[in-house]
């Protein structure tokens, strides 16, 4: 059954994003106004919504971790999380600024939502980063879940502090101002790039697990031999 | 066996010395550990260790390197955690009740715990503000007479020989009156004169009460201040 | 003998506040040497940007925090030094004293130690890039002040998770530096008002984005800094 869904997420996933991928670039008519570069929107935007996915993945994970159980499993998971992340807010950002180019003229300008995604995709590199020197894998997973949540209140308060400029970003639009078509094909791919994400973060979580038997001792003691000296 | 079961469950023995005054919590064993284990990556650094020391006893502990003393008696301490088993010390659960354990624990170890800025003195006062002791200034003074460095007390610890900050680092456990006193390896950077002075704080301390866990390589001091011994081989109990 | 009485939360603050201080105030060659390389840092920026001396002085706020970022990684990787040196920190977890309340010490004396720095720089930085306070040196003041506690909050915890690894030289700058950036862009718009005059009363703003960051911080820094330094 495991087997199964593990097979099939992808399988659908990529389905649904060749087709979407159909729908996007040739179905959707073209935008009134940004022509044919406005095209990349269907991958941008479920990008970045996957990034804030498995952000908050990260963030509960963390949270679970200290305030519940700390066990390994919890902390896989967050590895997993925050590096699903980073992967998706990186294309996201990339997909953004090939965007940029035609339509602002430049590939970077200081835009709220750009800069604030921006970093915050350092702070959750820099939190891997910091992953790799800690040898000890306790150790290692509690100072990650501190990490994870710093970073979720520092990415909260990265985007109000530079919300205070002016924003060329594309103001958020509701579905019922654009037309059908675009809301399809948006949820279509959004919805592709779910299983897609959801997959890579399943297997990126098993592989954190190996990773983790191989460092840790299993959880109970070999038993005692059946010669045991004691106090005297 | 709780802590909080009689009325007033500190009860100071009527032995006290020079100030040391000790605290006998109803009956329960001053250790009671029952499977403790604690690993550091994959390696078991203490595998289902169990054994039992009732209160005012002394109990020396001996190994090659790496045979688990030092993690034994950090967990002890509170100073880790264990990773399965359980032990009680006091009847204080260790996993639940650190905070309360930390209070009647000393445990002496390699790291000195002190700042090397700061002199001897106030490298004691720190910990005796902290610990609310009453006139700080003058037990501080005391403590320092005891292990001989009354002469050294304004001088920065950095100036200090290996010798001379053990001897603080004595100074510094005393000033917690500690029931359940740890000792590992007391009398490493200890010259004849230290060992002996080492040595008799340790029998005063068992005077007063305290119980004590002795890990030393040096079997002859330890044979003569601890009656029972623990053997530990590869993290787990064994015949020495 | 009479029964010991523990010190409460706050006199314990206080108390390794008190101990942090002192230390400091030993090692003050160390301080001298802070100082000085926040200054030489502050002299770089002048020198990067050439000599027009009106770009400079508008940008004179933005400099003044970048040089007071910069020192405080070197002292807030100094604090926890001669903490790990001997394992001081680990005999005061065992004392036991409560985390939180060494966590609030710390950050404390580290706010202070930072806050001497900046003044230090204040009036070089007036008289480098020729500006003046014109909306007032208590003004000012008060934004380094809030500027100060709000690096050394999350700077604190930091550094006590990389002061323990490898390599903390490289780490704790590359955590430190992408959470200090709201605190960053607060603290040079706020300066930079201060210096410049505020027609449009945005002051207000900017202080209020550094009160909540100093509270979001400080608070997660208490919450925190207990999971960080037991093993």
């Amino acid at each position: 059954m495991v087997k199964a869904l593990r097979i099939a997420l992808p399988t659908i996933g990529f389905g649904m994003l060749a087709f979407g991928g159909w729908l996007a670039l040739v179905w959707v008519p073209a935008e009134r106004d940004m022509g044919a570069p406005s095209r990349i929107m269907f991958a941008h935007v479920p990008s970045v919504w996957m990034m804030f996915l498995c952000c908050v993945l990260n963030f509960g994970a963390s949270i679970w971790y200290l305030a519940g159980k700390p066990s390994i499993k919890v902390d896989a998971m967050a590895e997993a999380g925050a590096e699903v992340c980073l992967l998706f807010g990186t294309i996201g950002v990339l997909l953004g600024s090939i965007w940029a180019r035609p339509t602002w003229g430049v590939y970077w300008n200081w835009d709220p939502r750009l800069t604030s995604v921006t970093v915050m995709l350092v702070t959750y590199a820099a939190m891997l980063a910091a992953r790799r020197f800690e040898e000890d894998p306790e150790r290692r997973a509690r100072v990650s879940s501190v990490l994870g949540i710093l970073a979720a209140a520092s990415a909260v308060l990265v985007w109000f502090s530079v919300k205070w400029f002016n924003s060329l970003h594309q103001p958020q639009s509701s579905p019922s101002t654009t037309y059908p078509e675009l809301v399809l094909t948006l949820r279509w791919n959004s919805f592709a790039f779910l299983f897609i994400a959801a997959w890579f973060v399943w297997e990126r979580y098993d592989l954190a697990l190996a990773a983790r038997a191989g460092e840790l001792a299993p959880p109970e003691p070999p038993p005692a031999p059946a010669q045991q000296g004691g106090a005297a | 066996m709780h802590a909080c079961e009689s009325g007033n469950p500190f009860r100071r023995g009527a032995d006290t010395w020079n100030g040391v005054a000790t605290e006998r919590l109803s009956t329960a064993p001053a250790i009671d550990a029952v499977d403790l284990s604690r690993r550091y990556g994959t390696r078991w650094a203490l595998a289902r260790v169990s054994f039992r020391l009732e209160q005012g006893q002394s109990l020396l502990l001996t190994g090659h390197n790496g045979s688990g003393k030092t993690t034994l008696l950090r967990v002890l301490a509170g100073a880790v955690p264990a990773s399965t088993g359980r032990a009680a010390i006091f009847g204080l659960e260790l996993g639940k009740e650190r905070s309360e354990i930390r209070k009647r624990v000393g445990l002496l170890t390699h790291a000195s715990y002190l700042y090397e800025d700061l002199s001897a003195q106030e490298n004691l006062l720190v910990p005796a503000r902290l610990l609310g002791v009453p006139e700080p200034v003058q037990r501080v003074k005391e403590l320092l007479a005891k292990v001989g460095l009354e002469g050294r007390a304004r001088d920065s610890v950095r100036q200090f020989s290996a010798g001379m900050r053990k001897r603080l680092s004595i100074a510094r456990l005393l000033l917690k009156e500690p029931a359940l006193a740890l000792f590992d390896e007391p009398f490493g950077e200890l010259d004849p004169g230290g060992i002996e002075q080492m040595e008799s704080l340790i029998r005063e301390l068992q005077q007063a009460g305290a119980t004590v866990v002795l890990a030393t390589h040096l079997i002859e001091q330890g044979q003569s201040l601890c009656a029972q011994r623990l053997h530990l081989s590869g993290g787990r109990a064994a015949q020495a | 003998m009479s029964p010991r009485a523990r010190p409460g939360f706050w006199l314990t603050a206080l108390l390794v506040l008190q101990k942090d201080l002192l230390i400091e105030w030993r090692s003050r060659a160390r301080l001298n040497a802070l100082v000085f390389f926040a200054l030489s840092t502050l002299l770089l920026f002048s020198f990067a940007l050439g000599a027009d001396t009106r770009i400079l002085g508008r940008s004179a706020g933005g400099y003044l925090w970048l040089a007071i970022m910069f020192a405080s990684v070197l002292a807030l990787g100094e604090s926890f030094r001669v903490e790990n040196e001997n394992g001081a920190l680990d005999g005061l977890r065992l004392l036991p004293v409560d985390p939180r309340a060494i966590f609030v010490g710390k950050a404390a004396g580290n706010a202070a130690l930072l806050m001497v720095v900046a003044v230090v720089l204040v009036p070089v930085t007036l008289a480098v890039y020729d500006v003046r306070p014109l909306g007032g040196l208590p003004e000012l003041a008060g934004v380094l002040a809030l500027g100060c506690l709000g690096i050394s909050a999350p700077g604190t915890i930091y550094a006590a998770i990389t002061s323990r690894s490898r390599a903390k030289d490289v780490l704790l700058p590359l955590l430190l530096f992408p959470i200090l950036i709201p605190a960053l862009i607060a603290g040079s718009k706020a300066a930079t008002l201060v210096l410049h005059g505020d027609p449009m009363q945005e002051l207000q703003s900017w202080t209020k984005l550094l009160l909540g960051f100093n509270a979001a911080y400080w608070s997660l820094g208490i919450l925190l800094f207990p999971s960080v330094i037991e093993d």
